[in-house]
C-alpha cells in the first residue's frame, strides 16, 4: 500500500472509534486515500475545494469549537499556500488541526516542481508550537495518526514515499511522539534519517556492514520536538550523517545539527538530501537515483564520508 | 440571539460610552493606535453585545455561547471597549492597552477568559474560521450563532472568498458576517487603492443574503442583523461606516489609520463626542 491509501485506512479506523475527529480536503480526497473514509462518514469528511487558506482556516474553527480535525493537501500547497494560515492557527492559536502533507518529497514523480514537497519540514519546524512527524512506512503512518490524534495541539504529518512504499517495521512496535528509534545498532557511525528515507538508510547500513563499516540507524520520525537526546548519543559515538527526502536546508539535517552543534568534540556531519535546487522532473526511482537517495548511492557517499573523518 | 432585547437608547448609551473608553485607551496608551478602524465599529459591535448576542461573561468558555470573531483585527478598540462595557473584564484592564507584556495588544490574541475568541489582525483569516465554527456546531446540533466583524479593506483578500463559497456550499444559516465599509484602508481611499464595487451584490452572487444598512445607525444594525435569513443562507451585513466616527479630524483622515493622540487631540475628541 502507498501512504495515502494507509492513511486513509487509518483514519477509517480512527473515526470508528472516536467520534470528534473530522477530516477536510482541498479537493484532494480523492488523492489522499479518503475515497472510503468520506462515504462511510459523510457528515464528517468536508471538501473546501481548491482553496487550501480556507481549509486551514475552517479546520481551525471547527477545532476551536472541540474537534480533531485532519486536513490535507499536496505538501507544497498545505505548508506553503497556507503557511501563514498555519501559522496563525495552528502556531499563534495552537488550535487542534493536524495538517497533513500528502505526497511529500518527490514521490509524484512527474508532476515536477509545483508538486514536489523539499521545503515543508523547513518551513513547519520553523513555526512555533508545531509537532512534526515523518512515518517511515504504512505501519508507521497508522501509528503516527492514532499518536497525532491523542495528541491536543498541532501537527504536521510530512508523507513521503510512492505506490508502493517498502515496508521497515516487521512487527508491532511501540511509537511514541519525540523519541525516536534505533533500527540497526553500529559502532561506527549514525545514521539519522525519516520518512522513506528510513528503508533506504537501513539498505545503505547494511551495504556499509559488508565493506567493513558498522552504522546504526536512527528513525527520527518526530523532527520536532527533536530527540535530543538519541542526537547526542549519537555524536558521543562518532560521525553522524543525516538522510531526507528534502532540501538539506532547514529540514532534518539541520534540527539535527542545530543540537549537535552545541556539544563539544564532535565528529562533522555528513548532510545527505535534495540540494539547494529545482530540477527536472522524473518518475520517483529515476529521481531517486538521481539525486544520490537509493540505499547504494547512500552507502557509497557515507563510505567516501567516513574514509575521510 | 436574544429574543426582544433591543433597546435604541440603551444601546447608543453603550456606543457613547465605548467611545469615550475608546479615546482614553488611545490617548493614556501613548503610541500609535489604529483608532480610525476603532471608532468606525462602535455601533456594530455595541450591537452585537449589547442586544444581540447570548454571552454570559462570568462563564466565558460555555459551549453555548455565541461566538464573536473580529476578523478584522485592527478594530480591537472598539472589541475592548465592548468587552469591559459587558463584563468580561474590569474597565481598568483597559489601561493595560498596548502597554509591555498586555493582554490587550493591538491586534487579537486569543484569550477566551476575556472574551476574545481569536487571534487576527492577518488579515482575511477570521471568516474561514467562523465557517469552521459554524460548520462544527451545525453538525452538532447546537444551536448558537456565529457572528464574524470583516472590513472592506480586507476583503481584498482572496481567503475572504474562499470562506464566502464554503459558507454557502455549507448553508451556514448560522453565521452571520458584517462588513464594516468605511470605503477606506491603510493607504487611503479604497476606491483608488482597489475598488471592490458592490460588497453586497458580491456575496449575493456567492449564494448570500445580503442586507445593507447604515452602520452608525444602532435600529437599522440590529434589524439587518437580527433578522432571520432564508433557511440554509448565511447572511451578510454591509454596514456604511465612517471611519474614524464621531471625531472631526479622524473622520475619513487616511492620515489616521494608525496615529498618536496627543493631549489636545484627545481633549478636543472628548468634547466633539459629547464628554466635558
Amino acid at each position: 500500500m502507498g501512504s495515502r491509501a494507509v492513511f486513509g485506512a487509518a483514519l477509517l479506523e480512527l473515526a470508528s472509534r472516536r467520534d470528534d475527529i473530522y477530516v477536510l480536503s482541498a479537493d484532494l480526497i480523492i488523492s489522499s486515500g479518503l475515497d472510503r473514509f468520506s462515504k462511510a462518514y459523510p457528515d464528517r469528511c468536508f471538501n473546501v475545494g481548491i482553496a487550501e487558506q480556507n481549509l486551514i482556516g475552517v479546520a481551525a474553527g471547527m477545532a476551536h469549537d472541540g474537534a480533531t480535525v485532519f486536513a490535507t493537501s499536496f505538501a507544497p500547497f498545505i505548508s506553503m499556500r497556507a503557511g501563514e494560515q498555519i501559522r496563525v492557527n495552528l502556531g499563534c492559536m495552537g488550535l487542534n488541526v493536524k495538517a497533513v502533507g500528502i505526497s511529500s518529497g518527490l514521490s509524484i514523480g512527474h508532476f515536477g516542481n509545483s508538486h514536489y514537497g523539499i521545503e515543508d519540514m523547513s518551513v513547519t519546524r520553523s513555526i512555533p508550537n508545531i509537532t512534526l512527524l515523518c512515518p517511515a512506512d504504512g505501519a508507521e503512518i497508522f501509528k503516527v495518526v492514532f499518536a497525532a490524534a491523542d495528541l491536543k495541539g498541532p501537527v504536521y504529518i510530512r508523507l513521503t514515499g510512492g505506490v508502493n512504499n517498502p515496508v521497515v517495521y516487521g512487527c508491532d512496535y511501540e511509537f511514541v511522539i519525540g523519541k525516536s528509534i534505533r533500527l540497526r545498532e553500529g559502532d561506527d557511525l549514525t545514521v539519522i534519517t525519516n520518512g522513506t528515507m528510513v528503508y533506504q538508510s537501513v539498505k545503505a547500513a547494511e551495504i556499509l556492514q559488508g565493506n567493513g563499516i558498522s552504522a546504526s540507524v536512527v528513525n527520527m520520525h518526530t523532527v520536532k520536538p527533536l530527540d535530543t537526546a538519541a542526537v547526542d548519543e549519537a555524536a558521543s559515538r562518532g560521525p553522524v550523517v543525516t538522510v531526507e527526502e528534502h532540501s538539506v536546508i532547514g529540514g532534518l539535517g539541520s534540527a539535527v545539527a542545530e543540537r549537535k552543534s552545541t556539544l563539544k568534540n564532535t565528529f562533522p556531519q555528513l548532510f545527505i538530501g535534495l540540494p539547494d535546487s529545482y530540477g527536472k522532473p522524473g518518475d520517483y526511482a529515476y529521481l531517486l537515483e538521481k539525486y544520490g537517495l537509493t540505499g547504494e548511492l547512500i552507502a557509497k557517499r557515507i563510505e567516501k564520508f567516513y574514509r575521510g573523518v | 440571539m436574544r429574543d426582544g432585547d433591543f433597546n435604541r437608547a440603551r444601546i447608543e448609551s453603550m456606543a457613547g460610552a465605548m467611545r469615550r473608553s475608546i479615546l482614553d485607551m488611545s490617548y493614556k496608551c501613548g503610541s500609535g493606535v489604529h483608532l480610525g478602524g476603532g471608532l468606525s465599529v462602535v455601533e456594530i459591535l455595541a450591537v452585537l453585545y449589547g442586544a444581540v448576542m447570548n454571552f454570559d461573561p462570568s462563564a466565558p468558555a460555555d459551549p453555548n455561547r455565541d461566538r464573536f470573531i473580529m476578523s478584522k483585527g485592527h478594530g480591537v478598540l472598539g472589541l475592548y471597549a465592548a468587552l469591559a462595557q459587558v463584563g468580561f473584564f474590569s474597565p481598568d484592564l483597559l489601561e493595560t492597552f498596548q502597554q509591555n507584556g498586555t493582554d490587550l495588544a493591538s491586534l487579537t490574541v486569543m484569550n477566551i477568559n476575556l472574551g476574545i475568541e481569536s487571534s487576527n489582525g492577518s488579515l482575511g483569516q477570521g471568516l474561514s474560521m467562523a465557517v469552521g465554527i459554524a460548520l462544527h456546531a451545525r453538525l452538532r446540533g447546537k444551536t448558537f450563532n456565529t457572528y464574524v466583524l470583516l472590513g472592506n479593506g480586507e476583503c481584498n483578500e482572496g481567503e475572504v472568498w474562499e470562506a464566502v463559497m464554503s459558507a454557502s456550499q455549507f448553508k451556514l444559516d448560522n453565521l452571520i458576517a458584517i462588513v464594516d465599509d468605511n470605503s477606506m484602508q491603510s493607504d487611503g481611499e479604497s476606491r483608488g487603492i482597489m475598488d471592490m464595487s458592490s460588497l453586497s451584490r458580491k456575496f449575493d452572487a456567492f449564494g448570500w443574503d445580503t442586507m445593507l444598512v447604515d452602520g452608525h445607525d444602532v435600529s437599522s444594525l440590529y434589524r439587518g442583523i437580527a433578522q432571520r435569513t432564508a433557511d440554509g443562507r448565511p447572511k451578510a451585513v454591509i454596514a456604511r461606516t465612517v471611519k474614524g466616527k464621531g471625531v472631526s479630524f479622524v473622520e475619513n483622515s487616511r492620515d489616521w489609520h494608525h496615529n498618536r493622540l496627543t493631549k489636545s487631540m484627545y481633549e478636543q475628541a472628548l468634547a466633539e463626542i459629547g464628554v466635558s
